[in-house]
C-alpha cells in the first residue's frame, strides 16, 4: 500500500494497510488549507487585496477560494485599510460574531498603527479594539506581502492547539480587549 | 425687488435697501462678494435673500474659529447661489465664545439640516430651532468640539510617536 500524503508538513509513520500521525497536526493542516477570510477592506489596502484574491496572485491557491462576508462563517478576519473610531465599535462586533478558532490579519500602517492618519478621528491601529495574530506592514503593501502574511496566518493556524479557545490564557487575552470568549 | 440681472453691485444695493443696520462691512476678493452681517439678522436676510431674488440655493455652512479675535472668535459662513443666473453670493456672521448661538435656517432652507448639524459637531456652535442639533460625523461620544483650535492635530492616545525624534 503506497503512501498517502496529507499535507507537506503534516509527519506520518506508515505501515501495512495503516497509517500514524497526530489528530491535531491533521486538524491543524485541514484548517490552514481551507480557511474562510471575511475582508473588512474600507480604501486603498483593499484594492491591493482585491489584486490579490484576482487571478494574478490567486489568493485560492491557499483554499481561499470563497470569501465569506458572514461572520458567522468566517475563521479569518482581513482588515485592509483605515479604520476610524466610529467604525471601531463596527469591527470589534464583527470580530465578536465569529465563532472559535478565529485570526485576524492586519493588512496595512492603517489598520496595525493608524498610519499617517495621526488624528483625533482615526483609530490609532485596531489592535485597540480587537487580538491581531499577524500584522502586513506597507502603505499599501503589495500582494506579495499580503500573501506573505497569510503564510505566516496559515503557519499559526496549522500549529494552534485543538481547543484553544478553552486555554486560560486566550481567555485572559479576551479579557483584556472586554471580548467574551465564544465556545 | 424686482428679478433683474444679478450682479455684485446691484445685490449689494438692494440688500443694503432692506437691511442697512445689519451689514456690517462688505468685500469682493476674487470677485466674490462676501458681506459680514448681523448674526441676530442672518435668518432674516437669508429669508428675504430666497424669497426676493433668483438666489434659491444653499451651497454650503462652514464655521472658522479665530482664538486670538476677541468677541469674534468664531465665524460662520452662508455660501449661496443662484442656479438660473449662476451668481454667488458669501454671507458671513461672527459670534462671541461666550454666546455661541444662531438661528438656524432650516425653515428657509431643508439642506441646512445637515450642514448646521456639521458645524456643531465640529465647533460646537448651537442652531437655535434646529429640529435634530446632534453630532453628525464623529462618535457620539466625542466630549469636545475637533476642529476648534485649540487642540493639538495628533491623536493623543498614540505612544510610538516621541517628540525627540519628530523634533517637537
Amino acid at each position: 500500500m503506497g503512501k498517502v500524503t496529507l499535507d507537506a508538513k503534516v509527519e506520518t509513520i506508515d505501515g501495512q494497510g495503516f497509517q500514524l500521525t497526530r489528530l491535531d497536526k491533521v486538524i491543524g493542516a485541514a484548517r490552514a488549507n481551507s480557511l474562510w477570510p471575511l475582508p473588512f477592506a474600507t480604501s486603498c489596502c483593499g484594492i491591493e487585496f482585491m489584486a490579490t484574491m484576482g487571478s494574478n496572485y490567486d489568493l485560492a491557491r491557499f483554499g481561499m477560494e470563497r470569501m465569506s462576508f458572514s461572520p458567522r462563517q468566517a475563521d479569518l478576519l482581513i482588515v485592509a485599510g483605515t479604520i476610524s473610531k466610529k467604525l471601531a465599535p463596527v469591527l470589534k462586533k464583527v470580530y465578536e460574531q465569529m465563532s472559535e478558532p478565529r485570526w485576524v490579519l492586519s493588512v496595512g500602517a492603517c489598520a496595525s498603527s493608524g498610519g499617517i492618519f495621526d488624528t483625533y478621528s482615526v483609530l490609532q491601529g485596531i489592535d485597540r479594539v480587537i487580538p491581531v495574530d499577524v500584522y502586513v506592514p506597507g502603505c499599501p503593501p503589495r500582494p506579495e506581502q499580503i500573501l506573505d502574511g497569510i503564510m505566516n496566518i496559515h503557519k499559526l493556524v496549522s500549529n494552534e492547539s485543538l481547543r484553544r479557545r478553552n486555554a486560560p490564557e486566550y481567555k485572559e487575552m479576551l479579557s483584556t480587549f472586554n471580548i467574551e470568549a465564544n465556545d | 425687488m424686482t428679478k433683474t440681472e444679478l450682479t455684485n453691485d446691484s445685490f449689494y444695493t438692494s440688500l443694503q435697501e432692506q437691511f442697512s443696520s445689519s451689514i456690517i462691512s462688505k468685500e469682493e476678493p476674487f470677485g466674490l462678494v462676501t458681506i459680514e452681517v448681523d448674526s441676530k439678522k442672518v435668518l432674516n436676510i437669508i429669508k428675504w435673500v430666497k424669497e426676493n431674488t433668483s438666489i434659491n440655493y444653499l451651497t454650503l455652512i462652514g464655521g472658522v474659529h479665530y482664538p486670538e479675535s476677541e468677541r469674534r472668535e468664531f465665524a460662520l459662513v452662508y455660501h449661496l447661489h443662484s442656479l438660473t443666473e449662476n451668481f454667488r453670493i458669501r454671507l458671513k456672521a461672527f459670534l462671541p465664545k461666550e454666546d455661541l448661538k444662531i438661528d438656524s435656517i432650516t425653515s428657509v432652507f431643508s439642506g441646512a439640516d445637515w450642514m448646521e448639524r456639521e458645524t456643531f459637531d465640529f465647533y460646537g456652535i448651537k442652531f437655535i430651532g434646529h429640529p435634530n442639533l446632534k453630532r453628525i460625523l464623529n462618535e457620539d461620544s466625542m466630549d469636545y468640539f475637533p476642529m476648534r483650535r485649540e487642540y493639538q492635530l495628533e491623536d493623543a492616545t498614540r505612544e510610538d510617536k516621541d517628540d525627540t525624534y519628530f523634533g517637537r
